[in-house]
């Protein structure tokens, strides 16, 4: 029963992008190793090249590609332990297993969380689980991440060994966590994600704005693990991830400089995108108890469904900033709120909690307390205090496009 | 798997504590203690004396140097120890923040080396 070579070699690339994620993971659970998973899977996809033009495509192709991937491991491990006895112990644990592993569909959708969660391990360090989370999980390569994140590849890759040795020595268990210990360990996941998403939305340092690429593969993220694991948060993430990614083309101009929710022009957001934030926003409020992400997506909803800047309903974004509030005292969301009163009583009401955040001594060093004072101190006309805000804050910013918007706001009130 | 347990706290805390608080502590380490030994996970346990009577011990070019004090001086310190049989680290972890000084101090878990015969 042979087949096209061209239509097989086809299908087995279409494989590999949308399964070879499935069959690492199942393997990791089979194997108990990540490396020996990650070349087992290679070994099987390789194996199909080999063997299914003559044979023909299986009809269960993921369930022949974790067996074929198995049988290699068992076949290395066998070679291996022929110079290394250390070996030993982890080849019958492997050879024992069922001799039928267990891939049925559920199965197999588990350890893709089991991977998810055992990639975000609070025990591991946050550079690492993102590193791991972006390498495991979604499939970049050690160069791809390094990229993104403008680090040395072979940082990276020591990030990720280490990583990986830290899940074996220490015994970091492949499962998803119990019911008791499941809200606090989703909420490690989710800050993972939002971290990939934020870094790719709001680069860090450097020079490009937006490093999409990134947000591309926490939305991705997101999404998949809403299908894994519908939580009200893992909605209000992935509502919130989508409802700011749709303002994408607004956020930067043609000559690629910033430009502010305010000024966005608003025919370029994606209307598509934003409907199915709302509707995911609406699920995270409405399926459960509300966390801090439902909240942020809810306020990002009530922008988007704005005309204009001017005619957004502040009441309501105050109000939800209250909520907020209650959930996460931090400086950083009472900010965001006073922004939001500024928008709602005025420049001077705002710039009053402002101060007073920054009286106690917090966030003294946080480039956009001084950006949003300089721009609330321009507004009530206090040019001299603006211009000093501005400065401030463009001291403290590292990101390039942010820096030649101060530095056009400071030229702009100095020639007034 | 075994696991060491490392219990640091500041020890200074301990000894301006009033008296029926600590009792009140070590009635804390006593059920838990009997609490591990029950589920079979208790492998081994001990407190230590103060870190003033810590000796620190070197050898460098086969002479023996001792010094006063602990090998580093932390906010916080080295009270005590447990030796538990875990399944995972999770299960450890679990097993950790039972630990009565994991409220004040912190508990440093360190899976042991398990040499396997050739």
């Amino acid at each position: 029963m042979s087949a096209e070579p061209d239509v097989v070699r086809e299908r087995i690339e279409q494989l590999y992008r949308s399964d070879s994620r499935r069959v690492l993971a199942t393997l990791i659970r089979l194997l108990g190793d990540f490396d020996l998973a990650e070349e087992a899977m290679q070994d099987a996809f390789t194996a199909a090249v080999a063997r299914w033009p003559a044979d023909g495509i299986p009809d269960h192709p993921r369930t022949w590609l974790v067996s074929a991937g198995r049988f290699k491991a068992i076949d290395r491990l066998r070679r291996r332990a022929t110079f290394d006895a250390t070996l030993a112990p982890m080849l019958r644990r492997v050879g024992e297993s069922a001799e039928q592993p267990d891939v049925d569909d559920d199965q197999v959708e588990d350890d893709r969380l089991r991977l998810i969660f055992t990639c975000c391990h609070p025990a591991l360090g946050m550079d690492a689980q993102v590193a791991l989370t972006l390498r495991e999980v979604c499939g970049l390569t050690t160069e791809e991440i390094a990229h993104a994140y403008l680090t040395p590849a072979p940082t990276l890759a020591q990030r990720i060994v280490r990583a990986k040795v830290k899940i074996r020595d220490a015994n970091i268990p492949y499962q998803v966590p119990t019911r008791t210990a499941l809200p606090s360990r989703l909420g490690a996941v989710l800050h993972v994600i939002y971290l990939v998403f934020n870094e790719g939305y709001s680069a860090s340092s450097g020079s490009a704005v937006v490093r999409h690429d990134l947000s591309n593969e926490a939305i991705t993220l997101g999404r998949l693990l809403v299908q894994l694991l519908p939580e009200p948060e893992a909605y209000g993430l992935l509502a919130l991830m989508l409802l700011h990614d749709a303002r994408r083309a607004a956020r930067v101009s043609a000559d690629g400089e910033l430009v502010l929710l305010d000024d966005q022009d608003r025919s370029l957001w994606n209307r598509a995108q934003i409907a199915e934030g709302c509707t995911l926003a609406e699920k995270a409020l409405t399926t459960g108890p509300v966390g801090p992400y439902g909240l942020q997506a809810a306020i990002a909803a009530v922008h988007c469904e704005a005309e204009s800047a001017n005619r957004t309903d502040w009441p309501q974004i105050v109000g939800l900033y209250d909520l907020l509030l209650r959930l996460e005292p931090t400086p950083i969301v009472e900010l965001n709120r006073a922004v939001a009163v500024a928008m709602q009583e005025g420049p001077a009401k705002g710039l009053a909690l402002i101060d007073a955040i920054v009286r106690r001594g917090q966030l003294g060093d946080y480039h956009h307390v001084h950006s949003a004072r300089a721009d609330l101190l321009r507004q009530l006309g206090r040019g001299s205090e603006a211009i000093e805000a501005y400065e401030r804050a463009l001291n403290l910013n590292t990101q390039e496009p942010e820096r030649r918007f101060l530095s056009r706001r400071i030229a702009e009130l100095r020639s007034a | 798997m075994r696991y060491l347990c490392l219990i640091y706290d500041n020890e200074q805390a301990w000894g301006k504590m009033p008296k029926e608080e600590s009792d009140a502590v070590f009635g804390e380490y006593f059920t838990f203690t009997e609490g591990i030994k029950q589920s079979g996970q208790h492998l081994g346990g001990e407190a230590l004396q103060p870190t003033p009577t810590a000796t620190t011990v070197r050898v460098r070019n086969g002479k023996v140097t001792t010094t006063d004090g602990p090998f580093a001086e932390t906010k916080e310190q080295l009270g005590g120890y447990y030796l538990i049989d875990a399944r995972d680290l999770n299960d450890a972890i679990q097993v950790a923040a039972k630990i009565p000084s994991a409220r004040y101090g912190s508990v440093e878990i360190r899976p042991i080396m398990e040499f396997t015969a050739m």
